[in-house]
Protein backbone atom coordinates (compact mmCIF):
# COMPACT_ATOMS: atom_id res chain seq x y z
CA UNK A 1 0.00 0.00 0.00
CA UNK A 2 1.69 3.20 -0.99
CA UNK A 3 1.02 6.42 1.40
CA UNK A 4 0.02 9.90 0.60
CA UNK A 5 4.14 10.55 0.62
CA UNK A 6 4.79 8.27 -2.09
CA UNK A 7 1.98 8.68 -3.75
CA UNK A 8 2.81 12.57 -4.75
CA UNK A 9 5.96 11.84 -5.59
CA UNK A 10 5.11 9.15 -8.10
CA UNK A 11 2.11 11.31 -9.65
CA UNK A 12 4.90 13.66 -10.64
CA UNK A 13 7.26 11.60 -11.74
CA UNK A 14 4.31 9.76 -13.75
CA UNK A 15 4.62 13.38 -15.95
CA UNK A 16 7.98 12.62 -17.21
CA UNK A 17 8.25 9.00 -17.30
CA UNK A 18 6.51 5.93 -17.27
CA UNK A 19 5.87 3.96 -14.57
CA UNK A 20 5.60 0.18 -14.11
CA UNK A 21 2.16 -1.33 -14.01
CA UNK A 22 2.14 -2.38 -10.46
CA UNK A 23 3.47 1.22 -9.80
CA UNK A 24 0.28 2.74 -11.63
CA UNK A 25 -2.09 0.39 -10.51
CA UNK A 26 -1.32 1.14 -6.70
CA UNK A 27 -1.73 4.77 -7.69
CA UNK A 28 -4.72 4.17 -8.83
CA UNK A 29 -5.94 2.09 -5.50
CA UNK A 30 -4.62 5.13 -3.78
CA UNK A 31 -6.63 7.36 -5.48
CA UNK A 32 -9.74 5.85 -5.26
CA UNK A 33 -9.95 6.54 -1.12
CA UNK A 34 -7.72 9.61 -1.36
CA UNK A 35 -9.77 12.57 -2.07
CA UNK A 36 -6.79 15.02 -1.33
CA UNK A 37 -4.13 12.95 -3.69
CA UNK A 38 -6.38 13.10 -6.18
CA UNK A 39 -6.69 16.74 -6.46
CA UNK A 40 -3.11 16.49 -6.40
CA UNK A 41 -2.68 15.21 -9.34
CA UNK A 42 -5.54 17.19 -11.12
CA UNK A 43 -3.85 20.21 -9.48
CA UNK A 44 -0.13 19.02 -10.80
CA UNK A 45 -1.57 18.54 -14.44
CA UNK A 46 -2.91 22.21 -14.09
CA UNK A 47 0.65 23.38 -13.19
CA UNK A 48 2.37 22.51 -16.18
CA UNK A 49 -0.44 23.96 -18.42
CA UNK A 50 -0.59 26.76 -16.44
CA UNK A 51 3.60 27.10 -16.30
CA UNK A 52 3.05 26.20 -20.10
CA UNK A 53 1.13 29.09 -20.80
CA UNK A 54 2.02 31.47 -18.72
CA UNK A 55 6.21 31.36 -18.10
CA UNK A 56 6.56 30.05 -21.88
CA UNK A 57 5.24 32.90 -23.50
CA UNK A 58 6.92 36.07 -24.94
CA UNK A 59 4.87 38.43 -22.90
CA UNK A 60 4.05 37.22 -19.47
CA UNK A 61 1.67 39.28 -17.31
CA UNK A 62 3.57 41.74 -14.89
CA UNK A 63 6.36 41.23 -17.46
CA UNK A 64 9.44 43.80 -16.50
CA UNK A 65 10.78 46.55 -19.21
CA UNK A 66 14.10 47.39 -19.42
CA UNK A 67 15.47 50.27 -17.76
CA UNK A 68 16.00 53.11 -19.73
CA UNK A 69 19.49 53.03 -18.57
CA UNK A 70 19.78 49.85 -19.91
CA UNK A 71 18.23 50.13 -23.33
CA UNK A 72 20.45 53.35 -24.09
CA UNK A 73 23.49 51.53 -23.08
CA UNK A 74 22.34 48.06 -25.17
CA UNK A 75 21.70 50.53 -27.85
CA UNK A 76 24.96 52.26 -27.59
CA UNK A 77 26.60 48.82 -27.54
CA UNK A 78 25.03 47.97 -30.40
CA UNK A 79 25.42 50.86 -32.52
CA UNK A 80 29.51 50.85 -31.94
CA UNK A 81 28.76 46.91 -33.09
CA UNK A 82 27.16 47.50 -35.72
CA UNK A 83 29.78 50.19 -36.71
CA UNK A 84 32.46 47.31 -36.86
CA UNK A 85 30.55 45.23 -38.67
CA UNK A 86 29.84 47.54 -40.86
CA UNK A 87 30.91 46.91 -44.63
CA UNK A 88 33.61 48.71 -46.10
CA UNK A 89 31.99 51.43 -48.64
CA UNK B 1 11.06 22.43 -32.36
CA UNK B 2 11.84 24.82 -29.12
CA UNK B 3 13.54 21.53 -28.14
CA UNK B 4 16.23 21.04 -30.88
CA UNK B 5 16.93 24.55 -30.67
CA UNK B 6 17.98 24.25 -27.58
CA UNK B 7 19.30 20.64 -27.03
CA UNK B 8 21.63 22.31 -29.62
CA UNK B 9 22.87 24.44 -27.31
CA UNK B 10 24.96 26.72 -28.67
CA UNK B 11 25.07 30.30 -29.53
CA UNK B 12 24.82 31.06 -33.52
CA UNK B 13 28.23 31.46 -34.81
CA UNK B 14 28.98 34.46 -37.15
CA UNK B 15 28.56 32.83 -40.35
CA UNK B 16 29.75 36.04 -41.95
CA UNK B 17 30.79 39.16 -40.97
CA UNK B 18 29.75 41.04 -43.84
CA UNK B 19 27.04 42.44 -45.40
CA UNK B 20 23.45 42.69 -44.98
CA UNK B 21 21.56 39.46 -44.73
CA UNK B 22 18.89 38.27 -47.04
CA UNK B 23 15.95 39.06 -44.56
CA UNK B 24 15.15 42.58 -44.12
CA UNK B 25 16.04 43.28 -40.53
CA UNK B 26 16.96 46.64 -39.26
CA UNK B 27 19.54 46.29 -36.19
CA UNK B 28 19.22 49.72 -35.34
CA UNK B 29 15.45 49.26 -34.48
CA UNK B 30 16.05 45.65 -32.47
CA UNK B 31 16.15 47.43 -28.85
CA UNK B 32 12.78 49.60 -29.55
CA UNK B 33 10.85 46.76 -31.09
CA UNK B 34 11.94 43.91 -29.05
CA UNK B 35 14.27 44.59 -25.70
CA UNK B 36 10.92 44.84 -23.63
CA UNK B 37 9.74 41.12 -24.45
CA UNK B 38 13.41 39.63 -24.73
CA UNK B 39 14.12 41.29 -21.29
CA UNK B 40 10.58 40.15 -19.57
CA UNK B 41 10.76 36.71 -21.11
CA UNK B 42 14.57 36.26 -19.83
CA UNK B 43 14.00 38.53 -15.85
CA UNK B 44 11.50 35.30 -15.66
CA UNK B 45 14.12 32.64 -15.81
CA UNK B 46 17.10 34.47 -14.43
CA UNK B 47 15.47 37.22 -12.10
CA UNK B 48 18.47 38.72 -11.61
CA UNK B 49 17.81 42.17 -13.53
CA UNK B 50 21.68 42.94 -14.65
CA UNK B 51 22.39 39.29 -15.81
CA UNK B 52 19.40 39.83 -18.02
CA UNK B 53 20.45 42.60 -19.13
CA UNK B 54 23.75 41.33 -20.43
CA UNK B 55 21.70 38.39 -21.57
CA UNK B 56 19.76 40.47 -23.71
CA UNK B 57 22.72 42.64 -24.90
CA UNK B 58 24.81 39.38 -25.74
CA UNK B 59 22.12 38.44 -27.88
CA UNK B 60 21.98 41.55 -29.90
CA UNK B 61 25.03 40.74 -30.31
CA UNK B 62 24.92 37.52 -31.51
CA UNK B 63 22.00 38.87 -33.84
CA UNK B 64 24.25 41.21 -35.49
CA UNK B 65 26.62 38.43 -36.02
CA UNK B 66 24.67 35.98 -37.61
CA UNK B 67 22.51 38.38 -39.51
CA UNK B 68 23.19 37.08 -42.38
CA UNK B 69 21.47 33.79 -41.29
CA UNK B 70 18.27 35.72 -40.86
CA UNK B 71 16.51 34.73 -43.90
CA UNK B 72 13.05 36.20 -42.94
CA UNK B 73 11.21 32.35 -42.91
CA UNK B 74 10.57 33.31 -39.26
CA UNK B 75 9.43 36.67 -37.86
CA UNK B 76 12.09 38.95 -36.42
CA UNK B 77 11.20 38.11 -32.96
CA UNK B 78 10.32 34.56 -33.05
CA UNK B 79 14.72 34.66 -34.67
CA UNK B 80 15.75 36.74 -31.89
CA UNK B 81 13.88 34.51 -29.09
CA UNK B 82 15.37 31.33 -30.45
CA UNK B 83 18.93 33.00 -30.24
CA UNK B 84 17.36 34.73 -26.85
CA UNK B 85 16.71 30.79 -25.40
CA UNK B 86 20.53 29.79 -26.30
CA UNK B 87 22.16 31.93 -24.35
CA UNK B 88 19.53 31.20 -21.83
CA UNK B 89 21.01 27.43 -21.68
CA UNK B 90 25.07 29.01 -22.01
CA UNK B 91 23.73 30.70 -18.46
CA UNK B 92 21.96 28.17 -17.08
CA UNK B 93 25.07 25.22 -17.64
CA UNK B 94 27.54 27.63 -15.90
CA UNK B 95 24.59 28.48 -13.39
CA UNK B 96 24.34 24.89 -12.94
CA UNK B 97 27.69 24.59 -12.14
CA UNK B 98 27.83 27.47 -9.82
CA UNK B 99 24.86 26.60 -7.93
CA UNK B 100 26.12 23.02 -7.47
CA UNK B 101 28.82 24.42 -4.84
CA UNK B 102 26.48 27.20 -3.33
CA UNK B 103 23.19 25.92 -3.13
CA UNK B 104 23.86 22.07 -1.99
CA UNK B 105 19.73 21.80 -1.13
CA UNK B 106 16.71 23.55 -1.49
CA UNK B 107 15.65 24.74 1.99
CA UNK B 108 12.39 25.51 2.80
CA UNK B 109 11.15 23.27 0.56
CA UNK B 110 11.28 19.71 2.20
CA UNK B 111 8.53 18.15 1.13
CA UNK B 112 8.42 16.76 4.59
CA UNK B 113 6.74 19.92 5.75
CA UNK B 114 3.14 18.58 4.14
CA UNK B 115 2.99 15.32 5.70
CA UNK B 116 2.64 13.54 8.86
CA UNK B 117 5.69 12.32 10.69
CA UNK B 118 5.11 9.83 13.01
CA UNK B 119 1.64 8.12 14.25
CA UNK B 120 -1.46 6.22 12.51
CA UNK B 121 -1.36 9.52 9.92
CA UNK B 122 2.20 8.80 9.06
CA UNK B 123 3.41 9.87 5.69
CA UNK B 124 -0.59 10.90 4.96
CA UNK B 125 -1.20 14.37 3.97
CA UNK B 126 -1.28 16.94 7.01
CA UNK B 127 -5.06 18.61 6.91
CA UNK B 128 -4.32 22.19 6.91
CA UNK B 129 -1.42 21.59 3.84
CA UNK B 130 -3.71 19.18 1.63
CA UNK B 131 -4.56 20.16 -1.72
CA UNK B 132 -8.32 21.71 -1.06
CA UNK B 133 -10.96 22.08 -3.98
CA UNK B 134 -9.71 24.41 -6.91
CA UNK B 135 -12.72 26.51 -8.05
CA UNK B 136 -12.64 26.49 -11.91
CA UNK B 137 -8.84 27.23 -12.91
CA UNK B 138 -8.83 27.26 -16.17
CA UNK B 139 -11.08 30.04 -15.70
CA UNK B 140 -8.41 31.63 -13.48
CA UNK B 141 -5.72 31.05 -16.21
CA UNK B 142 -7.30 34.06 -18.38
CA UNK B 143 -7.14 37.11 -15.17
CA UNK B 144 -4.40 39.17 -14.55
CA UNK B 145 -4.78 38.85 -11.04
CA UNK B 146 -3.87 35.06 -11.03
CA UNK B 147 -1.02 35.68 -13.77
CA UNK B 148 0.80 37.70 -11.38
CA UNK B 149 -0.15 35.58 -8.37
CA UNK B 150 1.58 33.00 -10.45
CA UNK B 151 4.20 34.60 -11.39
CA UNK B 152 5.03 35.22 -7.42
CA UNK B 153 4.98 32.01 -6.85
CA UNK B 154 7.17 30.90 -9.56
CA UNK B 155 9.93 33.53 -8.26
CA UNK B 156 9.58 32.34 -5.22
CA UNK B 157 11.30 28.70 -5.97
CA UNK B 158 14.68 28.59 -4.93
CA UNK B 159 16.88 29.77 -8.14
CA UNK B 160 17.72 25.86 -8.91
CA UNK B 161 14.72 24.02 -8.64
CA UNK B 162 12.99 26.98 -10.93
CA UNK B 163 15.34 26.49 -13.55
CA UNK B 164 14.92 22.67 -13.55
CA UNK B 165 11.24 22.87 -13.70
CA UNK B 166 11.19 25.56 -16.59
CA UNK B 167 13.95 24.00 -18.90
CA UNK B 168 11.38 20.58 -18.52
CA UNK B 169 7.88 22.19 -18.49
CA UNK B 170 8.13 25.21 -20.38
CA UNK B 171 11.36 24.54 -22.96
CA UNK B 172 10.26 20.71 -23.04
CA UNK B 173 13.56 19.23 -22.49
CA UNK B 174 14.48 15.68 -21.84
CA UNK B 175 14.81 15.25 -18.73
CA UNK B 176 18.14 13.62 -19.42
CA UNK B 177 19.67 16.89 -21.27
CA UNK B 178 18.44 19.13 -18.54
CA UNK B 179 20.39 16.51 -15.93
CA UNK B 180 23.64 16.80 -18.08
CA UNK B 181 23.11 20.38 -18.95
CA UNK B 182 22.65 21.31 -15.49
CA UNK B 183 25.14 18.88 -14.20
CA UNK B 184 22.52 17.66 -11.55
CA UNK B 185 21.55 13.62 -10.93
CA UNK B 186 18.99 11.62 -12.20
CA UNK B 187 16.79 11.29 -8.55
CA UNK B 188 18.12 14.68 -7.73
CA UNK B 189 16.04 16.39 -10.70
CA UNK B 190 12.65 14.18 -9.78
CA UNK B 191 13.60 15.53 -6.11
CA UNK B 192 13.61 18.71 -7.77
CA UNK B 193 10.60 18.53 -10.38
CA UNK B 194 8.67 17.15 -7.34
CA UNK B 195 9.36 19.85 -4.84
CA UNK B 196 8.56 22.56 -7.32
CA UNK B 197 5.28 20.93 -8.00
CA UNK B 198 4.44 20.81 -4.06
CA UNK B 199 5.29 24.40 -3.62
CA UNK B 200 4.01 26.02 -6.43
CA UNK B 201 0.87 24.03 -6.05
CA UNK B 202 0.59 25.64 -2.46
CA UNK B 203 1.69 28.93 -3.08
CA UNK B 204 -1.43 29.25 -5.17
CA UNK B 205 -3.78 27.45 -2.83
CA UNK B 206 -2.52 30.12 -0.63
CA UNK B 207 -2.57 33.24 -2.56
CA UNK B 208 -5.76 32.37 -4.84
CA UNK B 209 -7.37 29.47 -4.85
CA UNK B 210 -7.76 29.02 -1.29
CA UNK B 211 -8.97 33.23 -1.27
CA UNK B 212 -11.02 33.63 -3.77
CA UNK B 213 -13.86 30.80 -2.69
CA UNK B 214 -15.57 32.78 -0.29
CA UNK B 215 -17.93 34.02 -3.09
CA UNK B 216 -18.19 31.03 -5.70
CA UNK B 217 -17.69 28.01 -3.70
CA UNK B 218 -18.10 24.99 -5.65
CA UNK B 219 -17.10 22.06 -3.64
Amino acid sequence: MLNCRQVTRLVSQAMDAKLSWHQRLAIRIHLLYCIWCRRYAAQIQFLRMATRELAGGANPAGSQKLSSEAREQIQQRLAQALNEHRPPQ
Amino acid sequence: MQAEQLQAGTTPRPTSEEGEGSGSTNPERWVEEHGDELFGFAISRVRDRSATQDLVQETFLAALRARANFAGRSSERAWLFGILRNKLVDYYRLKGREALLAEGDSPGLEEGKFFHTTGLRKDAWIKSLAPQAWASPDESLVQKEFQSVFHHCLARLPDKVAQVFLLKEVDGLASEQICKDLNVSANNFWVMSHRARLALRRCLELHWFGRKKTGDETD
